[in-house]
């Protein structure tokens, strides 16, 4: 199998303050990586680097054989082939949903008008958001926008898709419908690394854990092995520190 | 004492003003909000030589009155050789004036629009020239509209200074009938009534022009 992403020793950080501190690991095409680890531990500011974002301190971040750290590269053409899901959605508030998916695929892609609103209703079909193509952001729930916001990232084909606690802003009752839409696009094959703390969903989805703490990694594995057998400490407590948190919102 | 029925009979001839205030203050307008469109680049990105300029220019006009600005551009600049007429002269300085204070509203309603919209549109692929044109320019300038709006009246009222360099628009008709009729009192309530007016209606207008530019969802807050 071919790696979709490898990241080396990558290093990062805001005003002079290291949050990433020699970070590695690589992504198979089609596996699915998650990230996990205590609020500040730099597992945003990860994923931000590694389509430069924010921009690295040093280290190598291959994307689909380019890499991204080289000084001519064009880092729209990276991005182009990545998708990017936000935790706060991020949507255009001043479109519909469907322009909202056709406007990258138009100035960025050059596509006709026509193709864009085809792609756009098929990945909308996808995360049964086709009804909304001509509703507003704001007039949709947070679920909602969610799912249209991984609907916009898909629509430019990327061959990863990095998602950032893709339901930390959602309420509970919410989470679930993006956490079922991310599981029908991860059986459709796509790869992709998911920064989440949410267990069962590793569980079932990941190929991979990786924990982040103070800008290391201080475990990864199989999620059976980290979930149900972790090594490190400092794993045990986060993991239960999370187990805690949601006894706590499910009662 | 005060004649009602004589206000009423004075408002059309002051109204042969009007063209002219209008005139004034939309020319003026237009000026401004060009010449604050021109600054915006140096007021977004900043650090620059013209970054500075700009900065300079907005504390001058904005810390200086504009009837000494007026003066300055009608009665100083003729020392240097620069002259204008009345009607010019005014457009220009209120032009000026009001491109400092557009200048201000341009770049706070930029700065309104959260930094997560220029992050979403980078991590799709999109140039900042476009991330600027189809995502932040199109909400900041919904942003701008209810002080704009408010610019174009503040313009109209100032507008009456232009009188005193001999420019016969609304306030200046008003002086002339109170050197023929001798009736102050109820020359400038005609000129107030007008005045007011006109600026209720514009400032009414921006009602209409939220309700045009309104995002939809916007008024429940987010999701």
């Amino acid at each position: 199998m071919s790696k979709v992403l490898i990241v080396k020793n990558l290093r990062a950080g805001y005003r002079g303050q290291e949050v990433i501190k020699d970070i590695s690991f690589s992504v198979e095409k089609g596996e699915k990586v998650v990230i996990m680890g205590p609020s500040g531990s730099g597992k945003s500011t990860l994923l931000k680097c590694l389509v430069r974002l924010i921009e690295p301190w040093g280290g190598t971040i291959i994307i689909d054989g380019t890499n991204v750290m080289n000084h001519n590269v064009d880092i729209r053409k990276i991005r182009m082939k990545t998708g990017f899901v936000f935790q706060s959605y991020n949507l255009f508030p001043h479109m519909t949903v469907l322009r909202n998916i056709t406007l990258p695929l138009r100035v960025v892609k050059k596509y006709s008008n026509k193709k864009a609103e085809e792609i756009a209703m098929s990945v909308l079909k996808i995360v049964g958001m086709e009804e909304y193509a001509n509703r507003y952001p704001l007039q949709l729930s947070g679920g909602q926008q969610q799912r249209v916001s991984i609907a916009r990232a898909l629509a430019m084909e990327p061959v990863i898709l990095f998602l950032d606690e893709p339901t930390s802003a959602l309420d509970p009752e919410l989470r679930e419908e993006v956490l079922q839409t991310l599981r029908k696009i991860a059986r459709r094959g796509k790869s992709m690394l998911v920064v989440t703390h949410e267990l069962d969903f590793a569980e079932d989805v990941a190929d991979h854990i990786i924990l982040v703490d103070q800008g290391i990694i201080i475990e990864e594995g199989p999620p059976n092995e980290i979930l149900y057998n972790p090594k490190n400490e400092r794993t045990k407590r986060f993991l239960k520190s999370i187990m805690r948190r949601m006894k706590n919102s499910n009662s | 004492m005060l004649d009602l029925f004589f206000i009423i009979d004075l408002i059309p001839d002051i109204l042969k003003g009007l063209m002219i205030t209008l005139e004034l203050s939309i020319i003026s307008f237009i000026i401004g909000f060009v010449i604050a469109a021109i600054f915006m680049p140096a007021r977004i990105f900043g650090g620059t030589l013209f970054a500075s300029i700009v900065r300079s220019y907005i504390e001058v006009f904005r810390g200086t009155p504009l009837l000494v600005q007026l003066l300055l551009i009608y009665f100083g600049l003729p020392s240097l050789g620069i002259k204008f007429d009345p009607m010019t002269a005014s457009i220009l300085a209120f032009g000026l004036n009001s491109a400092a204070y557009q200048s201000e509203i341009l770049r706070s309603s930029l700065k309104s629009i959260p930094e997560s919209q220029f992050l979403s549109g980078e991590s799709l692929g999109m140039s900042s020239l476009q991330i600027y044109r189809y995502i932040i320019l199109p909400q900041a300038v919904r942003v701008a509209v209810p002080a704009l709006v408010n610019e174009l009246v503040t313009l109209i009222k100032e507008s009456s200074i232009a009188s005193i360099i001999g420019v016969v628009e609304l306030t200046r008709r008003g002086e002339y009938l109170v050197a023929t009729t001798f009736r102050a009192l109820e020359v400038y309530i005609a000129v107030a009534i007008i005045y007011f007016v006109i600026c209720f209606l514009v400032s009414q207008s921006t009602r209409l022009l939220e309700r045009k530019f309104r995002i939809p969802g916007y008024e429940r807050g987010g999701g």
